[in-house]
């Protein structure tokens, strides 16, 4: 279906999906807060009019009134813009979603840098900190359109609520879209160095690890796309097999997926971790790459850290 | 409005409304802490709600066409709690756990503890929603079941009561009832001299709710205000009840000192005796 190098959207996966699923069953609704020509729910909308509901620019509302459904026992897709979903609504998903465990599925667009030339303002580097810290809440963050698809009907069939952050940006394939959750997924095998990686920087994860291969280095490569359930046994393995750890997000590394990586070794099986992602600080304007290479998620940065921990395990001179 | 209400009815449902009053100081008293003011303001709308107005079943929790209370108004729990427990959903005698380790009566009420609370709710601004989710979900499903929304008059200083209100509105939910306990007094002092939300009717109008202004502590104004609603096809209903912070204990009516604040055992004392019984042996 698809030669795994033409960037493929992952809104449109998620949006095609919703139609998939609302198909399936009956009682699915699905809510947007003036952002679904944006988040892609506009296809769900067209097709199930009923039970599509745009509430306008109400993105706390549109969070209560979807506990309200889902309390019902119906499942609720919930989308809008990751600032919108996890940082304006932050309470109302503590709240009405989470505190009340109501099947309430938020597929937030837009997340980390990648949101572009909107700027600071809309590019929301804090999410994943935010939903995982959220009692009961699944987490996760697809690579591309195929784990889109595959994590959509994964929060749809799991009891309670989910948040699924999606970028902007079209990405390459980079899975077979085998997605389980609870399970990170091996895209590479190798002993010397392993590189976990979340949403847009697997791929990024991928290409320096294929140049790392050119030399020598065997990289084991992790998408962690399943932040929550957290696939711990794959994590502690990678640590014993490669002895260093070198996490790559497009979000703060004050509370991403890097932090969760460093204390779940060293609580563990404590070996060197890096962490390659946002620093501490709002992002601004700019052609959404050039973003990531601006604020040290340069191909060239990930490899100077991947050298830096093979030297500091003794693996190269 | 207009229908006659029996005054046995009237009678009865006071007589209810004291026992809940009762049960309020008891209960906030054994915790140390809670809402009083904003319970014993409630309590009558809640009393008529609970033992009249609803249709509900204690013997069946979850019938999905029974009518869905939600407090918005998540602090006025023990009020809640007491007309519960009396109305037969969990024994009386748990009332006195309030807020204690382990109690399934939590300082704000949870849905996930007892039957018949349909929304956790506490941070204010959410229980509203949550009401309209809940009624477009009956429209959606084709069930009958109305609606209720209990809000409070500080609540509606937060700006995602109106966010809920005017989707009410826009979807022109007949099914559902939004009833203000309209007490006047907040943590802090008099709502209006605070952050003054008059004119709330004329506000809930543009807000295309229809309003209904009566006095909260009137049983009769009360049940028509509720018949009046059901009795309305073309949208929501919003019944601006003008009620007493404290009802029913003179030293703590008016005073926002008694918002969240429990009595102490002196005050206990008093408030029971001016309710017609005393502290101890508190379950006839």
């Amino acid at each position: 279906m698809t030669d795994g190098r033409k960037p493929e959207s992952l809104r449109d996966a998620y949006g095609r999906t919703l139609v998939e699923l609302g198909a399936k069953d009956p009682r699915l609704v699905v809510l947007d807060a003036d952002l679904s020509g944006s988040t892609r729910t506009v296809l769900f909308g067209q097709k199930f009019p009923d039970r599509f509901f745009n509430v306008g620019v109400m993105e706390d509302t549109m969070m209560t009134i979807a506990a309200g459904f889902a309390l019902e026992g119906r499942t609720a897709f919930a989308s809008t813009f990751a600032v919108f979903a996890a940082g304006q609504a932050y309470n109302f998903v503590r709240q009405s979603i989470c505190y009340n465990r109501a099947p309430v599925k938020i597929v937030a667009t837009h997340g980390g840098l990648l949101v572009g030339p909107d700027g600071g303002t809309h590019q929301m580097v804090e999410d994943i900190g935010l939903m995982r810290g959220l009692p009961g809440m699944t987490v996760i963050v697809p690579a591309d359109a195929p784990t889109t698809r595959a994590a959509t009907f994964a929060v749809a069939e799991r009891p309670g609520p989910a948040y699924v952050r999606l970028t902007r940006e079209n990405l390459p394939t980079v899975t077979d879209g085998t997605f389980t959750l609870g399970r990170a997924a091996e895209l590479r095998a190798g002993t010397d160095l392993t590189i976990v990686a979340v949403g847009a920087l697997v791929a990024r994860a991928l290409e320096v690890a294929e140049e790392l291969g050119k030399v020598g280095v065997a990289t084991r490569v992790l998408d962690f796309a399943s932040v929550k359930p957290f696939d711990e046994p794959a994590l502690l393995r990678a640590a014993r097999d490669t002895g260093a750890i070198l996490v790559l997000e497009e979000h703060s590394v004050l509370t991403g997926v890097g932090a969760l990586v460093a204390a779940t070794t060293s609580e563990n099986y404590p070996v060197p971790v890096r962490r390659v992602g946002v620093p501490d600080v709002f992002g601004e304007s700019g052609e959404a790459w050039a973003l990531l290479d601006r604020y040290g998620m340069s191909a060239e940065r990930i490899r100077d850290e991947a050298w830096e921990l093979l030297e500091l395990r003794g693996k190269v001179q | 409005m207009g229908e006659e209400v029996p005054a046995s009815l009237v009678a009865s449902l006071k007589a209810q409304a004291l026992e809940i009053r009762r049960d309020i100081v008891r209960m906030t008293y054994a915790a140390g802490s809670g809402h009083p003011g904003g319970s014993l303001s409630v309590t009558d709308l809640l009393t008529a709600l609970v033992f009249h107005e609803l249709r509900i079943d204690p013997n069946r929790p979850d019938w999905p066409d029974r009518d869905r209370l939600v407090l918005s108004k998540g602090h006025a729990a023990p009020a809640l709690y007491a007309a519960l427990a009396e109305r037969g959903y969990f024994p009386r005698e748990e009332l006195l756990t309030l807020r204690q380790l382990g109690s399934r009566l939590q300082g704000h009420v949870d849905r996930g503890k007892l039957p018949m609370i349909e929304a956790s709710t506490g941070c204010l601004g959410q229980g509203i929603g949550i009401a309209v989710g809940m009624a477009l979900d009956a429209r959606v499903a084709g069930r009958g079941n109305r609606v209720y929304a209990v809000l409070g008059d500080g609540e509606c200083q937060e700006g995602s009561t109106w966010e809920a209100l005017m989707a009410a509105g826009h979807y022109r939910l007949s099914n559902l009832v939004v009833v203000l306990d309209r007490n006047g007094i907040e943590t802090d002092g008099p709502t209006e001299s605070i952050m003054g939300i008059e004119p709330v009717a004329e506000k809930f109008r543009a807000f295309r709710l229809r309003p209904i202004e009566i006095d909260g502590h009137d049983f009769p104004a009360i049940l028509g205000a509720l018949a009046d609603a059901r009795a309305h096809p073309d949208g929501p209903t919003a019944i601006v009840a003008r009620t007493v912070k404290g009802k029913g204990v003179s030293f703590m009516e008016g005073q926002h000192s008694f918002h969240g604040k429990a009595p102490s055992k002196a005050e206990a004392e008093r408030a029971l005796v001016e309710l017609g019984t005393r502290l101890e042996a508190p379950f006839p």
